[in-house]
């Protein structure tokens, strides 16, 4: 059995009087994709910004590689090898490939001058391990010249260069074509084969049925649904169980696909 | 799983992922070069353009050595200002207080040789007051979250105001400075050339690889792009601001330093009259005004430019009342170039 990266027990975070996770469960074993799936309020969020460290969870415990962290903040998140690439992207797309893959830990040498060969080097390796080369651009191109999956390949060297071993996508292909999607999937992939982990998050359920091996679906702030790849038949099969426990027994003409969620379940 | 970097052959970015090289049309050297210096390279030829109109205009008198020697006394001063100034911009930043620094940095090294001190200590003394200056505007504008632009102008007009409050308009004549070692070194002549143009020449070089190769220069560019980014990866984006306005306070004061020993007199007006020019060097050099990018090489072509056009115009036999006019002519149709140029990525 895979080592297990991270789990989540019983996490739970309030603010206030409101509670935005109530009790999650979750795992990432090393190699593998997990797709979290999730209406707007479910919890998603909250949950990346748990896993980062920026928000700490009111109760619950956090164990990495079988081991439980007390005092769980963004650095032990990042000693865990827990990278975030968010929505935004966050790249400089004024600079090249390069730069934004080294951007706050440059290679340097004598007197803080760049070691620019071992600087391509490296970022080469990098693109190399995810599948992220082409004919058309090198690790000199300006990022700001590439499309929009491409961008998204620069933002996993750069978490790979830290190493990561696991990476959260938030929404990595919304707001991208078909073309650039595949290209995202690309990365995942290779990225996978890699050893790595990968947390897929997404609005498109679609995408996520295609890309991931472990799906979780989140509602109101509890994980309605953990279920393998060999569970679930098909991504109408998961639409289906969605709009279920949204409106629960509520539509007519659901209760069939909704029995099917439950079998997955 | 395979653990192995398996080349996936049906890469959907169009390559061949099992490739060993990267290679494209714009890796043939003289095209990279060409694509990496496109705004230094544009500046020059409106330098060479304009150079090339003058000549025509009046052949004999742009042929004679002494035109150039005089502008090449007064360029180095600009540019050990305009070159600091390309990073500021980069950053994201303008600094219009460098005038006042330089007129106090060389008061500071006036006082110093006036009360019969080496000169070398009094450069060491301006180059001291230059950075603290540059630190305490930096600061001001970084960690008072203050506008760079109103700040700056606000303390160009606060430190000349204190220079002037103190020396009444007096200035200082600086007689025995002409036989010192360091006037030898630093203002005299070699082969013809003031010896000026070499430290401003070998300060545009090192500037150069700050700005290209070195992390500094990396962190300014990214930080200029993206300040939210450069944070989230670590980067000290306060820290790095700071820097940059200390760079221009060092390199007011040398600045201020050399005007000086050109003339052997201290005004308390020194420095005033490199506002604009300066200014207008390091946009017409190529750096665009939005931050992330710039060219420390088109900056210092541009300062070059920006210095020709005032003794170009006289000398062409037209009165001094073109002056500006070409002045004004020369930045629109270099932003113009640059605007054509260089695309904006967002």
């Amino acid at each position: 059995m895979a080592e297990r990266i991270i789990e989540l027990r019983d996490i739970s975070k309030s603010y206030g009087q409101v509670y935005a996770l109530g009790g999650v469960n979750l795992s990432v074993d090393r190699g593998e994709v997990v797709g979290l799936i999730g209406d707007n309020g479910a919890g998603k969020s909250t949950l990346i910004k748990i896993l980062s460290g920026v928000v700490k969870p009111t109760s619950g415990e956090i164990l990495v590689r079988g081991k439980p962290v007390t005092g769980w903040s963004a650095a032990r998140s990042r000693d865990a090898g827990i990278e975030t690439v968010f929505q935004d992207r966050a790249l400089a797309v004024q600079q090249t490939i390069v730069r934004n893959i080294f951007m706050g830990r440059e290679l340097t040498g004598f007197m803080g001058f760049l070691r620019v060969n071992k600087e391509i080097e490296e970022a080469s390796r990098l693109m190399r391990e995810i599948g992220f080369t082409s004919k058309v651009f090198t690790p000199h191109s300006i990022v700001g010249q590439l499309s929009g999956g491409e961008r998204q390949g620069v933002a996993i060297a750069r978490a790979i260069y830290k190493q990561a071993e696991l990476i959260i996508l938030d929404e990595p292909t919304t707001a991208l074509s078909l073309t650039e999607t595949a290209k995202v999937f690309h990365f995942v992939r290779q990225v996978r084969a890699s050893g790595r982990s990968i947390l897929f998050i997404g609005h498109n359920i679609h995408h996520v049925f295609d890309i991931a091996d472990r799906f979780v679906v989140m509602d109101r702030g509890k994980v309605a649904l953990t279920a393998d790849r060999t569970e679930v038949k098909s991504a109408e099969d998961l639409i289906n169980f969605m709009e279920d426990v949204a409106h629960p027994g509520g539509l007519p003409g659901l209760h069939g696909a909704a029995d099917a969620g439950r079998a997955a379940r | 799983m395979s653990k192995t970097m398996e080349p996936d052959l049906k890469s959907p970015l169009g390559g061949e992922a099992a490739r060993t090289e990267w290679k494209h049309p714009s890796d043939h050297w003289l095209r990279g070069f060409v694509l990496d210096n496109r705004a230094a390279l544009g500046t020059l030829v409106v330098f060479i353009v304009m150079m090339a109109a003058f000549l025509i205009a009046n052949p004999t008198v742009f042929t004679t050595w002494y035109l150039y020697r005089s502008v090449l006394t007064t360029l180095p001063v600009a540019l050990f200002v305009v070159v600091p100034l390309v990073f500021v911009v980069t950053c994201g930043e303008i600094d219009l207080s460098f005038p006042a620094t330089m007129g106090f940095a060389s008061w500071v090294f006036a006082l110093v040789v006036q009360a019969g001190y080496d000169p070398f200590l009094g450069i060491a003394a301006a180059v001291l007051t230059g950075t603290l200056l540059g630190f305490l505007v930096g600061s001001l504008v970084v960690y008072g979250g203050l506008s760079s632009l109103i700040a700056t102008l606000g303390m160009n007009f606060l430190l000349r105001g204190l220079i002037q409050i103190i020396n009444e308009g007096k200035s200082t004549a600086l007689t025995g400075l002409s036989d010192s070692w360091a006037y030898a070194i630093f203002s005299s002549q070699v082969w013809g050339f003031p010896v000026q143009i070499f430290w401003a020449f070998a300060f545009v070089v090192l500037s150069a690889m700050l700005y290209n190769r070195h992390r500094f220069g990396a962190q300014v560019r990214v930080v200029g792009d993206n300040p939210d980014s450069a944070q989230q990866m670590g980067i000290d984006v306060k820290r790095v601001r700071v820097k940059v306005f200390v760079f221009v306070g060092i390199g007011a004061a040398i600045a201020g330093t050399f005007s000086v020993m050109i003339n052997f007199t201290w005004w308390p007006t020194a420095g005033d009259g490199y506002l604009l020019p300066v200014l207008a060097s390091v946009f017409v050099g190529g750096t665009p005004t939005w931050g992330g990018i710039g060219t420390v090489a088109g900056g210092a072509i541009g300062a070059v430019t920006v210095s020709f056009i005032q003794t170009g115009v006289v000398a062409a036999g037209l009165s001094g009342f073109y002056v500006q006019f070409f002045n004004g002519l020369i930045i629109i149709l270099s932003l113009l170039g640059h605007k054509w140029n260089q695309a904006r990525y967002r």
